[in-house]
């Protein structure tokens, strides 16, 4: 029922159901507002946050301005420890490639632990196909695996789903993937916690194969560096024989020193926390200690396109902390699901039309799904400009222009469906550069404000649906300034 | 103490009383006003929806109207009764110049805006930070509570300039908004682009406004207050929303409904 | 062309002027590093005595609902705490790693199981607790940092087990923030940061301590003679 100027487009048809969904709303309203008081606490405790912020922005600047130099220099760092570097130009290409490691092993099953890498090139829906059973680790994303869902948050990606609906969940589909649900599980958490402890513990005592993303790779030393909260992680990383690592090409740090800064402002931004309760770095491999293969696969799928916008490239600052998701009203109301991506909220609306390009429908309508309060760009530890971004992505939406897809620099076309706004658009432009016939129109409006109706046709129903109009004045301000002489004439 | 009043676009056609509002308080302030009839629109629908070109012939016009006063001395500042629109030009315009001299189409842009960015106020930044006044001698009998707008609050920076006005306003009691620092919803084209998120927005906004029993809503911002006014006239909640240029205009000898 | 050289080619394209094609060299490294990034952060938040630093690591530890104990030097008095709190927790066996000072443990009942390379996980699964030394402790965030010295073992031993009692040096291993830490560690060795308990915040973004690592922490500051 809700037009818009362009029809409907994909974000607001998948924000119209979550919006009526009263579970789904309150499920993200207390868990969103709960984290976002702890965050704002945990973020105060430091005096130097907004140097912290600052120097983390110019390390992942300074990254990307260079990131060839640390691309090369963090292969020969892990080669050098003991590992192997793969690159991979797209999903496809890093599928086939872990495929081939996991074959390799002699291995039919994997334990993972959370990665957005591995989530955004769809890996266990490729291994499944490949007969290769992919076991998810993490509590959220068991939940979400077991439920036959989708993620909807970057660091919870379960945060839809309440206790009671969880333990369901479990209750269900254990039992076909493991070892099944104690008996009476109730809606407690620490008893759902302790459900998948259970579950998975059988899974990470027999794995022999881990595969895992990283929140960081240093270059000068080849340390890779994953933070997690749970414990699973520390399992993936350590019990397995071979460890297959796949990260994104802007995941680098140049140096060991600069994990000061990301280890001090990755845990408060995201789980609101001092310090999350483990974080595991690796060089390579260790004798006698650990994984004695280690494989890591760096993606680019789309990135390269994102570093060649002057404007855009900025988004590869991100740390994936999930502080914007967990501000932003209208990730609050609209659900992760509506983002289409595994990159949901404001994050994922600057990313995934520059990793995926702008074509599709959904990747067209999500510049558009913020209304430019801020409050992203203000929490963001890495300062991502994320209102910035989103109007540029609008503009090559609306108006197309010069783009980098799959490293190809191409010239886009406006997207369809804007011809409407556009031509409304440029009348406008043109009475606001004429101001006799602004004020000509105004004096029609004024005229004729009796006949105006109460609710509006075709696109303005949108507003008119939920929202009654400002009732036209009788005389606009310039005419009454001008018939006042600026109410010093007061006639009125 | 002269300044040049940019109305904005949605108020000249949809407020004139916010319009006269603050010419009434900035005359009752000493400040003599001016009101360029060439002034029209900062241009931030355009650009905020993606249309940026569209939008620089109109942030031409805007410096073209108020550059040359300036320059003369015909008056010290520019002063809007607008978060958004003043954000526009102090945050926006600057980056639209550095954006065309990146497009390879030279510094002109930059240049003819740079002149009017430092110099256009926020109506609240103005009487605080200009005049250095907090008490405006207003009077207001309500209960009152004010929701700060997101572009005056994060992109200016108006911090608690607003809520120091209205507490020195006789007869105005304040009460807290819960969540006042979140969005309201407007967001200007996203209203009706994302018309249900936008809605939900503004239901929420709207009840916690109502659950705080303040007979009126305060923003700086007619564009979200007629989101917010909407919504409450739809909802129909015992609050109304005013332009806190309205109340701090309001004496006992003139009083403001 | 291999990826490798597509994706780089990509990124030189995407950084400069120059078309994508193999790259003509290795790529220039950047001038001196560091010099241009605005490290005006604090190297630690407030100035502290070396008592009130241990203090505060025994707060911060506390509030992520590890348990703290205090006790003097590494002797007599270590070897009563450790066989105290493994009887307390019923503890059959307990992991030891290879270099724990032997009379640690003089006191204590349980079976000592080491952990012997053929050692497979399922075994270490059936011990109930595992006592370790460590690298560092960060006061500021509550940190325990293991690098896998033989006194804390393989990174394994400290996670299977769901009991960990960790024993700090203090002042001796405790410094105050997180860069502190990083320049005391070496970044070759396997670490494993270590914040109370293991928790989980995915439901509902409400925390439960005891996930998949052990779900007690124990740490014993021992005042070391400095």
């Amino acid at each position: 029922m809700s037009g818009t100027f362009v029809g409907m487009p994909a974000f607001p048809k998948a924000a119209h159901e979550a919006v009526r969904d009263t579970t789904l709303r309150a499920n993200l309203k207390h868990a969103t507002h709960t984290i976002r008081d702890k965050r704002a606490r945990a973020v105060a405790e430091l005096d130097d946050w907004a140097q912290l912020r600052e120097a983390g922005k110019q390390i992942k600047d300074h990254t990307l301005r260079h990131l060839e130099h640390y691309l090369v220099q963090l292969e020969e760092s892990v080669t050098a420890a003991g590992g192997v570097v793969h690159w991979a130009r797209d999903a496809a290409e890093a599928n086939r490639i872990v495929t081939e490691l996991v074959r390799e092993t002699g291995e039919s099953e994997v334990v993972k632990v959370k990665s957005m890498a591995t989530q955004e090139i769809g890996l266990n829906e490729h291994l499944e196909a490949e007969d290769i059973r992919a076991y998810e680790t993490d509590l959220a994303e068991l939940i979400v695996q077991l439920g036959k869902d989708r993620p909807s948050h970057i660091l919870v990606p379960a945060i839809h789903r309440n206790r009671g609906e969880i333990r369901d969940i479990f209750r269900r589909e254990m039992g076909s993937w493991g070892r099944p649900a104690p008996e009476g599980l109730t809606e407690s958490p620490a008893e759902l916690a302790e459900a998948a402890r259970l579950h998975l513990r059988e899974k990470f005592l027999r794995a022999k194969v881990g595969i895992s993303g990283a929140n960081f790779m240093v270059a000068e030393n080849g340390t890779l560096v994953v933070v997690e909260s749970e414990g699973n992680g520390r399992m993936c990383l350590t019990l397995p024989e071979t460890l297959i690592s796949v990260v994104g090409i802007e995941k680098i740090v140049p140096t060991w020193q600069d994990l000061e800064v990301f280890l001090q402002t990755l845990p408060r931004s995201s789980t609101a926390e001092r310090m999350n309760p483990y974080t595991s770095t690796w060089t390579g491999t260790t004798d006698a200690d650990g994984p004695q293969a280690f494989h890591l696969v760096l993606i680019d799928n789309g990135r390269t396109d994102a570093l060649a916008d002057e404007v855009g490239r900025q988004a590869l600052r991100c740390i994936r902390c999930s502080a914007c998701l967990n501000v932003c009203p209208v990730y609050e109301r609209a659900g992760g699901h509506a983002y289409g991506s595994v990159y949901p909220g404001p994050i994922g609306a600057i990313l995934s039309p520059q990793l995926r390009g702008t074509a599709s429908e959904i990747d067209a309508s999500l510049p558009y799904a913020s209304s430019l309060c801020g409050a992203c760009y203000e929490v963001c530890p890495v300062a991502i400009d994320i209102p910035e971004v989103l109007v540029h992505l609008r503009e090559r939406v609306v108006e197309g222009g010069e783009a980098t897809q799959r490293g190809t620099r191409v010239t886009l076309q406006p997207a369809k469906g804007h011809a409407v706004e556009r031509a409304a658009m440029r009348a406008a432009r043109w009475a606001f550069t004429h101001p006799a016939a602004l004020g000509a129109g105004q004096r029609l409006a004024a005229r004729t404000r009796r006949l105006h109706p109460r609710s509006l046709p075709g696109p303005g129903r949108a507003w008119s649906a939920t929202r009654d109009l400002p009732r036209f004045p009788a005389e606009s301000f310039r005419d009454w300034w001008q018939r006042t002489n600026g109410g010093k004439d007061t006639a009125k | 103490m002269r300044v040049a009043l940019f109305l904005t676009c949605v108020n000249d056609t949809l407020y004139p009383d916010t319009g006269r509002a603050v010419v009434k308080l900035l005359t009752r302030l000493g400040v003599e006003v001016d009101f360029p009839a060439a002034q029209t629109c900062c241009g931030q629908a355009h650009y905020n929806t993606g249309y940026r070109r569209e939008a620089e012939p109109l942030a031409t016009h805007y410096a073209e109207t108020f550059g040359p006063g300036l320059a003369a001395g015909a008056y010290d500042a520019i002063v809007t009764p607008s978060g958004s629109c003043a954000a526009m030009v102090r945050e926006l315009y600057p980056r639209m110049g550095e954006r065309a001299r990146a497009e390879g189409r030279g510094t002109a842009l930059a240049a003819a805006l740079a002149p009017v960015v430092p110099r256009t106020y926020e109506l609240t930044e103005f009487l605080v930070d200009v005049l250095k006044v907090t008490d405006v001698g207003a009077y207001y009998p309500h209960t009152v509570t004010y929701h700060p707008t997101c572009h005056g609050l994060r992109s200016l920076g108006l911090g608690d300039r607003p809520a120091r006005l209205l507490a020195q306003v006789r007869g105005l009691e304040l009460v807290e908004l819960p969540g006042a620092e979140e969005c309201c919803g407007f967001g200007g084209t996203f209203a009706v682009k994302n018309a249900d998120v936008s809605s939900a927005m503004g239901a929420d906004k709207v009840r916690n406004a109502a659950s705080t029993g303040a007979e009126v809503l305060c923003a700086a911002d007619n564009s979200c207050l007629m989101h917010i006014g909407g919504t409450m006239s739809r909802l129909k909640v015992g609050i109304r929303p005013v332009h806190i240029a309205e109340i701090l205009a309001s004496t006992e000898q003139e009083p403001q409904a | 062309m291999s990826s490798r050289d597509v994706i780089l080619g990509r990124v030189r394209q995407a950084l400069g002027a120059e078309p994508a094609g193999p790259p003509a060299g290795p790529p220039a490294a950047p001038a001196a590093y560091g010099t241009g990034i605005d490290r005006g952060y604090l190297r630690r938040h407030g100035e502290r005595t070396a008592e009130e630093t241990v203090e505060l690591l025994a707060e911060n530890l506390t509030d992520y609902r590890a348990i703290v104990h205090r006790c003097w030097g590494t002797g007599e008095e270590l070897a009563d705490l450790l066989m105290r709190l493994l009887a307390e927790r019923g503890a059959g066996s307990v992991l030891v790693p290879p270099e724990l000072p032997p009379h640690w443990l003089a006191g204590v009942d349980a079976t000592r199981v080491h952990d012997r390379a053929v050692s497979t996980p399922g075994e270490l699964d059936r011990v109930d607790s595992v006592v370790t030394g460590c690298a560092v402790a960060v006061a500021e965030t509550g940190t325990i940092v293991l690098d896998g010295s033989p006194d804390q073992g393989r990174r394994r031993i400290t996670l299977i087990p769901d009991h960990h009692i960790v024993v700090v040096r203090a002042p001796g291993q405790v410094v105050s923030s997180v860069p502190e830490a990083l320049g005391r560690l070496d970044p070759t060795r396997p670490l494993t940061w270590i914040s109370g308990p293991s928790a989980t915040s995915d439901i509902e973004l409400d925390r439960v301590e005891g996930v998949h690592g052990p779900r007690v922490l124990e740490v014993v500051l021992c005042q070391d003679s400095r």
